[in-house]
């Protein structure tokens, strides 16, 4: 309790650039994961392809990967800038299939009454089927946010600083309060950005806390 | 680019005790045992809390808590809370195994308790109303009808176990995260690209691997023909990777 | 024969689902269990194999006492069909068939041949065997679970609901499929539905049971129909009651009145003059059997398929008084068409004469 008291100013920097690091990745992943999901669900030729493509990158470790992305980015290896790749890859990875699975379950019937009624197509995704997808989107969402947040510890080892170098200091120096720190500071953070998303998700979907009629 | 294809190119890194078959040979021992024991306590788990139906909220919540712990901060506190009371080289080797099996255990326990509770109740009834007593039902029908689930949460928790030994390497231990965490520590890149190659490869064909025993273990009648919303939910319960 | 004495079943909570019910399902007949949701008519079918336990009374099977025996094996003893088929999704449809004889300990060819010879006598196709349920329509499924239900060939067969979730054309195929098959096999069966008009069609005797698990009536359809107990049978049965009913009396030797008749591609000319200024002309086609009506006077060529109308039923010499007055009202010339085992025209009949038929015998239906 003491080192925390100590090292708040510290343990906060390390916080802000950990929830930038993780909410970035997350932004990007959602906006390249909403077309291609789209795509996953509307032809299903492809479907097979873009899930298990995105699937393979998602096998791989994220250390080999925050290692393996100045190969393909062509930047130095403490650049923060490979962490936020490879976790967007990781979110895009994790999101197609749940875009995918969130569209489909908007029930065809709710489709061809808008077709109907005369909504164009892209009027008819962005105003109908996407908002009825969110709460699906959303879950896939929340699962990505507290993984990213998990993994982005890890780029401690390779000195990029955030919160998992409060693990990599406490480890070298034999001493627990900053990594026990570190950990409860991780875990808050992921309840935070999940309760955010959460939230968020229910903001934008009235529909579904009205209790229906008994 | 060059760097890496030198490093792994060099005869001289594919020999000796810290060659890399050696490594290779570590890290799959390392995420052998933690598989085999964390499937020991996960499936007969997730099929008692299935099968039953008590705990179930436990489960929920025990495996979206765990994905919130950071890995490296675990497996560090692991190993300066009990490396201590331990001699040698079991003083890095029996916490970084324990956290592993820790990480490994929710998801193959999420898998196997989603795959019994989405069993359809049609089949249960009717064995039960054939005269299937409880352990056959659970052996002949539950189980069967359960592993492509069981094999998700399984493949799940192996893609978790290769990343984490991986890192098992910052808490000296063997592994190809080894080449990763020296060639930092020597400012060798291509030795870092290399071995993260390596770990990169053998993570997909561990999946591979694993996807290949589902195929021959899981019956064709269970193929999804729908894209059923089950699987769906599944996807977002049971998917970890650090 | 299986008998309820007293039979009450009280769930966790005190609701009532089972009140007292006493009833007897003879031996190689049907009995349907029939009524509204919450009747107890489920958990009345699920006490028999114990797949549920009465809170109190007896239940026997040919006068042993289930309580006495061992649930598992009382079990494999039941052919047992629910509502979604239940059928085992990662086995094949010959292994489906095969469980409960593969659970007695048959050996396995001995178990396949007779999963081969289930399936011929539901009607499915040897090759479908190979195949899993989930590439098979649901009509299909459900007489896969008849046929695995059949398999150890148990005296009693227990169905709850076995055709309710498939279409109403299907529905009524695989009826008339189990009565045929019901009629070689002669099991002791309990059928339960909430369709009032399938418990009619299948059972040997219905019970009637209201809410809170109570027998409203036990009875044989035709005298449920001519004598509702009370007033929440008679709203169950539903309308056309006296209609329905004489579905279950066979036609007397009524009056049949020899039809003039022109064959299928019978000139214009010929029709008019077989017609002898009658509206309505039957036309049969070469084998003699009825083909339809049809209007001499608008005729310009030939009688031609497309002129006949074919909105009359064909009534069986023999069969029941409703088909032959349903004969009678349904045809265009309201002359009931009468037809012999084979199809062949016998001749017609007036819907008077059926009714007058009806009159004479008024207990008939009652009795």
């Amino acid at each position: 309790m003491n080192w925390l008291l100590t090292h708040l100013d510290e343990v906060g920097g390390l916080m802000v650039t950990h929830a930038v690091l993780s909410v970035i990745p997350l932004v990007i992943g959602l906006v390249v994961a909403v077309p291609l999901g789209w795509l996953a669900w509307r032809y299903r030729l492809l479907r097979t392809p873009l899930v298990a493509g995105t699937g393979l990158l998602y096998t791989i470790p994220s250390l080999a990967l925050f290692i393996l992305m100045p190969l393909v980015l062509g930047t130095g290896i403490l650049d923060p800038l490979n962490v936020v790749v490879a976790l967007s890859v990781y979110t895009v990875a994790l999101l197609v299939r749940t875009v995918a699975d969130g569209l489909a379950s908007v029930p065809d019937e709710v489709l061809q009454a808008a077709t109907a009624m005369g909504i164009g197509p892209l009027r008819r995704f962005f105003g109908v089927q996407l908002p009825l997808a969110v709460p699906v989107i959303a879950a896939g969402l929340r699962v990505a946010a507290v993984s990213n947040v998990s993994i982005v510890s890890v780029a401690a080892l390779l000195g990029i600083a955030q919160l998992g170098s409060l693990f990599t200091d406490g480890f070298a120096r034999n001493f627990l309060d900053p990594i026990i720190v570190g950990i409860v500071a991780c875990m808050v953070l992921a309840l935070a950005l999940d309760l955010a998303i959460l939230a968020v998700s229910r903001a934008v979907t009235p529909w579904l806390r009205v209790g229906s009629p008994a | 680019m060059n760097l890496l294809w030198t490093w792994l190119a060099d005869p001289a890194h594919w020999q000796g005790d810290d060659g890399i078959p050696v490594r290779i040979a570590e890290h799959l021992a390392y995420s052998g045992v933690t598989l085999l024991l964390a499937a020991a306590i996960g499936v007969p788990l997730g099929l008692w809390v299935g099968h039953t139906g008590r705990g179930r909220v436990l489960v929920v919540n025990l495996v979206n808590g765990m994905r919130s712990v950071p890995t490296l901060g675990l497996l560090f506190v692991a190993v300066l809370v009990v490396g201590p009371l331990l001699a040698g080289d079991i003083a890095f080797v029996v916490p970084a195994i324990f956290v592993l099996v820790v990480l490994a255990v929710p998801p193959i326990l999420a898998g196997a308790y989603a795959g019994v509770e989405g069993v359809d109740p049609g089949a249960r009834d009717a064995a039960r109303g054939m005269g299937m007593r409880p352990l056959e039902v659970l052996a002949k029908v539950e189980v069967p009808c359960a592993l492509p689930l069981i094999f998700s949460g399984l493949r799940s928790a192996a893609l978790q176990v290769v990343a984490t030994a991986t890192l098992a390497a910052s808490v000296s231990l063997g592994g190809l995260g080894r080449f990763l965490i020296d060639g930092q520590a020597y400012r060798d890149y291509g030795q870092m690209a290399g071995g993260a190659l390596l770990v990169a490869v053998l993570a997909m064909l561990v999946d591979l691997v694993l996807a290949g025993v589902q195929r021959v273990a899981v019956s064709p009648g269970l193929a999804p023909v729908r894209t059923s919303r089950r699987t769906g939910r599944l996807s977002r319960l049971v998917p970890t990777t650090t | 024969m299986i008998r309820f004495t007293d039979v009450t079943k009280v769930y966790p909570g005190g609701t009532v689902a089972v009140g007292g019910l006493s009833l007897r399902a003879p031996s190689g007949k049907i009995t349907v269990l029939v009524g509204p949701s919450g009747c107890g008519k489920t958990t009345s079918l699920r006490m028999i194999n114990r797949m549920i336990e009465p809170t109190s009374g007896t239940i026997e099977i040919d006068g042993r006492d289930t309580s006495g025996l061992e649930p598992n094996e009382l079990r494999r003893g039941i052919g047992y069909v629910i509502q979604s088929g239940g059928l085992f999704p990662h086995r094949t449809i010959l292994d489906n068939i095969a469980t409960v004889p593969l659970l007695l300990g048959w050996d396995r060819r001995r178990a396949r041949a007779r999963a081969h010879e289930l399936l011929e006598r539901v009607g499915l196709a040897p090759e479908l065997g190979r195949r899993y349920p989930n590439q098979l329509s649901g009509g299909q499924q459900q007489r896969v679970g008849v046929a695995r239900a059949l398999a150890a060939d148990p005296p009693v067969m227990l169905m709850d609901e076995p055709f309710s979730a498939v279409d109403p054309v299907v529905r009524e195929q695989l009826q008339d499929e189990f009565l045929r098959l019901q009629a070689d096999i002669g099991k002791t069966i309990v059928f339960v539905t909430h369709d009032i008009d399938e418990a009619i069609k299948l059972g040997d005797q219905v019970a009637v049971l209201r809410v809170g698990g109570t027998l409203a009536q036990l009875a044989a359809p035709a005298d449920l129909l001519a004598d509702p107990a009370d007033d929440f049978v008679a709203d169950f049965l539903g309308r056309d009651r006296g209609y329905r009913g004489l579905a279950f009396t066979e036609a007397p030797a009524l009056p049949v009145t020899r039809e003039p008749t022109v064959r299928l591609g019978a000139g214009a000319d010929e029709a008019r003059r077989v017609a002898a200024g009658e509206e309505w002309l039957l036309v049969v086609d070469a084998d003699g059997a009825p083909a339809g009506w049809v209007r001499p006077s608008a005729l310009v060529a030939p009688v031609g398929p497309d002129d006949l109308h074919r909105g009359g039923t064909v009534a069986r010499v023999g069969g029941s008084l409703r088909a032959a007055l349903d004969a009678a009202l349904s045809a265009p010339s309201r002359r009931g068409v009468l037809a012999d085992d084979d199809g062949r025209l016998v001749g017609t009949v007036r819907a008077q004469d059926v009714l007058a038929e009806i009159e004479r015998e008024p207990s008939e239906a009652a009795s």
